[in-house]
């Protein structure tokens, strides 16, 4: 391998292990709010991974200076500011993105994942760690929303990635497909609700696989003591 | 101005002392040191946020115009649906007449008319509305209507409404808005102005009754601002007087 096994442990946790909506169970007033379909939980996932690489990295760069009494308010200071900042830029220079996304950009800075990273990563790590921690844990929240997102919207209307060349450009109109033609609607599940029922299944399925590498670790630890010895 | 060489030789000497001083005083052990006095902790807290509003601060300033062209861009765009291209060559954006609205309950207590004229008569105007009571909040709609008082179009342009239910109201999801057209207050008894649920003249959508009941009011509301400053409005030489005023 060519990455060194703390960035194979930073990933891991990020994407799955310690995953910010399945380990942490954080983030989910945007999780629930934005994932109605697949590309609003791309859209959702896209900015809030630009947000939360920038303030890693910010908040590691400036770790020594930081007093352990303030280090909440600058914290909150500093992630509410690159939310603004993302907010404008994207207003002016990314206007039609804008105009699905713009009611969520705002919606990033009382996401608690951010400020959670803050406090328990980048405040403690070299600035690589922690730009790599924010890249990890933002692409692994980005897979829970477009898998939550993508359920939702097959089930709620029977089409994937609607309107992903509002969101992307032409060149990615081909995502957009009708997965069950002529589909009545399941009204239920692009309602909150829906969220939470679907959100649900996610974590069970998260859990039961799990368990099977659980399982399938003891089952081999017990059939070949030897190996285990001479693994530890 | 010229510098001669033994002033540049001097301010690169201090250059090299200042940024020594930096590094030593940026050195982790000298911050640990510094980090439990307070004036120390009240400096840094207002250092970033001094850079934090700095950083803002420019950043909104150099947006503020493209922002603006951008929202120019999407209100033309909008006007463009309400308002049939030829019915008008001036740039209704720039044709503009603000009329009081507070009494006609449609979001606002001044309403800004763009007014679409053809060779130099006004030929239809329009104007932005909100039905301000909608079944979860309020519905923002933009209606075109012509000099004789004939809805030419409406759209909605921002909602809350309950997604698969409510959602009729927008023109992408059904064309329930496109019966208004050639509405006006003329042809339409003012009881007709509802949903057919209440003796009306409109269609409710199943499972959704709210939405377009209140959509229909606020259009029949925005027709009576219309009304009441026709003359106004389709007068150009009353615009000037009012904007000599």
């Amino acid at each position: 391998m060519f990455i060194s096994k703390t960035y194979r442990k930073i990933a891991a946790d990020g994407i799955w292990n310690n995953n910010i909506v399945f380990g942490q169970n954080l983030a989910l007033c945007p999780l629930l709010a934005v994932t109605g379909t697949a590309t609003n939980g791309l859209g959702m996932g896209l900015a809030t991974l630009v947000v939360i690489i920038a303030s890693n990295g910010l908040i590691s760069v400036a770790r020594h200076l930081i007093p352990g009494e303030i280090r909440i308010p600058i914290f909150v200071l500093l992630i509410a500011a690159l939310v603004t900042l993302v907010d404008i830029l994207m207003n002016a220079w990314a206007h039609e993105l804008y105009k699905v996304l713009g009611l969520f950009i705002a919606l990033i800075v009382t996401n608690c994942a951010l400020l959670g990273r803050a406090e328990a990563f980048a405040s403690k790590q070299p600035v690589k760690h922690a730009l790599w921690d924010g890249l990890m844990m933002g692409l692994g929240f980005l897979i829970v929303l477009v898998a939550l997102g993508a359920a939702r919207e097959i089930s709620a209307s029977g089409t994937l990635f609607a309107n992903a060349s509002v969101l992307l450009g032409e060149s990615f109109r081909f995502l957009e497909v009708t997965v069950i033609p002529n589909y009545k609607g399941f009204l239920l599940m692009a309602l909150p609700p829906g969220g939470f029922i679907m959100l649900a299944f996610l974590i069970v399925g998260k859990r039961l696989i799990d368990q099977k590498i659980a399982e399938r670790k003891v089952s081999v630890t017990l059939l070949s003591p030897v190996i285990a010895e001479e693994e530890s | 101005m010229k510098l001669d060489p033994a002033t540049i030789e001097r301010l690169k000497e201090k250059i090299a002392v200042y940024r020594e001083f930096l590094r030593n005083w940026l050195e982790p052990s000298n911050l640990a040191q510094l980090r439990p006095k307070l004036e120390f902790q009240t400096g840094v807290l207002a250092g970033f946020a001094l850079i934090a509003s700095v950083l803002l601060g420019v950043t909104n300033c150099s947006t503020e115009g493209t922002i603006q062209r951008r929202l120019d861009e999407d209100l033309k765009k909008s006007l463009e649906e309400v308002v049939p291209a030829a019915l008008y060559d001036n740039d209704m954006l720039q044709d503009t007449l603000n009329i009081p609205s507070a009494e006609y309950n449609i979001g606002a207590n001044e309403t800004t008319v763009y007014i679409a004229k053809k060779s130099g008569s006004v030929s239809a105007v329009c104007f932005k509305f909100t039905a301000p009571d909608g079944y979860s909040g309020a519905i923002n709609m933009i209606m075109g209507i012509d000099r004789d008082g004939n809805i030419l179009g409406v759209r909605v342009l921002s909602h809350k409404e309950t997604p698969g239910l409510g959602d009729k109201i927008e023109a992408a999801k059904s064309d329930w808005i496109l019966k208004f057209v050639g509405r006006s207050l003329d042809n339409l008894a003012p009881a007709k102005w509802t949903v057919k649920k209440d003796g009306g003249e409109f269609d409710q959508f199943a499972g959704a009754t709210i939405t377009p009941r209140k959509s229909v009011q606020a259009i029949y509301r925005g027709l009576q601002l219309f009304k009441a400053h026709q003359d106004q409005l389709i007068n150009p030489a009353l615009h000037l007087s009012r904007d000599n005023e």
